[in-house]
């Protein structure tokens, strides 16, 4: 199994009208031994700016802590917020500085742009390679049965409420179907004027 | 080692607290050729004087207003080799911000990093300060921006200035000229009027060179256009 694989975990992002949504399952495990369920691994790096990090749980850490400190430098530097887009060219950078000897992660970024106000997602490969699709990413142990979930019950224009449910469904349903992720999950569902921020109850078996 | 005799700092502090050369390459930039820069609502315009020292010179060869990225442009005073070096420096800061970021510079961070290697050369072992300040103009966010970059790396916001030769003259004309409210076309004639006032000799499309900035980026004018902005000052 991929070292991709060891510790378990998946994000998944979702656009909607005016919003995103971006979700995460809360397991830390070493292959089939759980050993914390309060494990989160997207984190909050502006005012409507999110990144998920599943993968090895120590690159997740280092990745994050690296991502966070080129950002502060950037904002520093040009006195002015980080743009989705920009962000995702600032971790492919990241990732692709490590071609030969790459960070285990494979993450996902979603956002609002702060002028324009577009909602933004994408998904990158561990060396940094983007997918900029219309509609939903998804990375870590379970994306096939995310596929499948999202492929089925994503709809185009949904509400925040609608893009909530459906997210929810989609990761909780997928990730009861996988032994390496599960055990709770969180939901942000970002709008312009608000960041709604949710815990789901799961199966904890 | 003969290489290692100048590998110390040659810009050092006389017991007054001055740089004296860092003052040596300012009084190179002022007896160069005049630049002027004005900011305009829509736009910013560069001219400065192109004359040769002989009229077997190819002039349609010789180029001092250069492209550093689709919306940025500069020129300069003082002297060309040093200025070369600039431009060369200023089109890798700018392709390494796009491959980083993948958008184009912001004007503002080329000047900044531009100042940075000006200073670097005041500070290091085995070179010489710049003899050239340049004018720096660009579009981006929606606004026009023109800066002038020092051989100290210091570097100033302008709505309108003037460098090198004459360049006291040139301000005063601009301040009585500039108004807040100017368009892009009389930008440019007030550009080419205040380096009228110091030329000698007759001005044609061949012996100045102006560049425009607006929201459709940075474009050196022909010698023809230019021909055409001074048929309508005449």
């Amino acid at each position: 199994m991929s070292i991709l694989h060891y510790n378990g975990g998946c994000v998944v992002a979702m656009k909607g009208k005016n919003c995103v949504a971006v979700a995460t399952d809360l397991r830390f495990g070493v292959q089939g031994q759980t050993i914390a369920t309060d494990f989160e691994r997207v984190f909050e790096l502006g005012p409507h700016l999110y990144i998920g990090l599943p993968g090895l749980a120590t690159d997740t850490q280092t990745v994050y802590q690296r991502l966070q400190f080129r950002i502060k430098m950037y904002e520093m530097r040009e006195g002015r917020k980080l743009k989705p887009q920009t962000l995702m060219a600032m971790v492919q950078n990241l990732l692709y500085e490590r071609r030969f000897g790459p960070y285990f992660v494979e993450p996902v970024i979603a956002g609002l742009n702060a002028t324009t106000k577009e909602p933004y997602i994408c998904a990158l490969d561990l060396i940094g390679c983007a997918t900029e699709p219309a509609d939903f990413v998804v990375s870590g142990t379970c994306s096939e049965s995310l596929y499948g979930m999202c492929e089925t019950t994503w709809r185009e224009d949904m509400e925040p409420d609608d893009l909530f449910e459906c997210i929810s469904q989609s990761l909780v349903n997928a990730f009861d179907r996988d032994a390496l992720s599960g055990w709770g999950a969180v939901v942000h569902v970002i709008e312009h004027d608000k960041v709604t921020t949710r815990y789901l109850k799961c199966r904890q078996d | 080692m003969a290489t290692e005799r100048y590998s110390f700092s040659l810009t050092t502090f006389s017991p007054s607290g001055k740089l004296v050369q860092i003052e040596y390459a300012l009084a190179a930039v002022a007896a160069g050729a005049p630049a002027v820069g004005i900011k305009a609502k829509d736009g910013v315009v560069l001219a400065t004087e192109k004359k040769h020292k002989s009229i077997l010179v190819e002039e349609h060869s010789i180029i001092k207003v250069e492209v550093v990225t689709d919306h940025i442009g500069m020129v300069y005073s003082g002297m060309g080799p040093d200025y070369r070096v600039l431009v060369k420096q200023a089109r890798k800061v700018a392709q390494q911000y796009s491959r980083m970021y993948q958008e184009p510079i912001p004007t503002t961070q080329l000047v900044q990093r531009l100042a940075a290697i000006m200073q670097e050369y005041t500070q290091s072992g085995g070179v010489r300060p710049f003899g050239v300040s340049l004018l720096i103009c660009g579009w981006d966010a929606d606004r026009p921006y023109l800066f002038q970059c020092d051989p100290s790396g210091a570097y100033f916001p302008w709505k309108a200035t003037a460098m090198g030769k004459n360049f006291i003259n040139g301000k005063t004309f601009l301040e009585k000229r500039y108004t807040e409210d100017l368009e892009l076309d009389d930008a440019v004639h007030t550009a080419i009027l205040t380096l009228k006032e110091s030329f000698e000799g007759q001005m044609s499309g061949d012996n100045i060179e102006v560049g425009v900035c607006s929201s459709k980026g940075f474009r050196r004018l022909t010698p023809a256009e230019v021909q055409d902005y001074l048929a309508n000052i005449a």
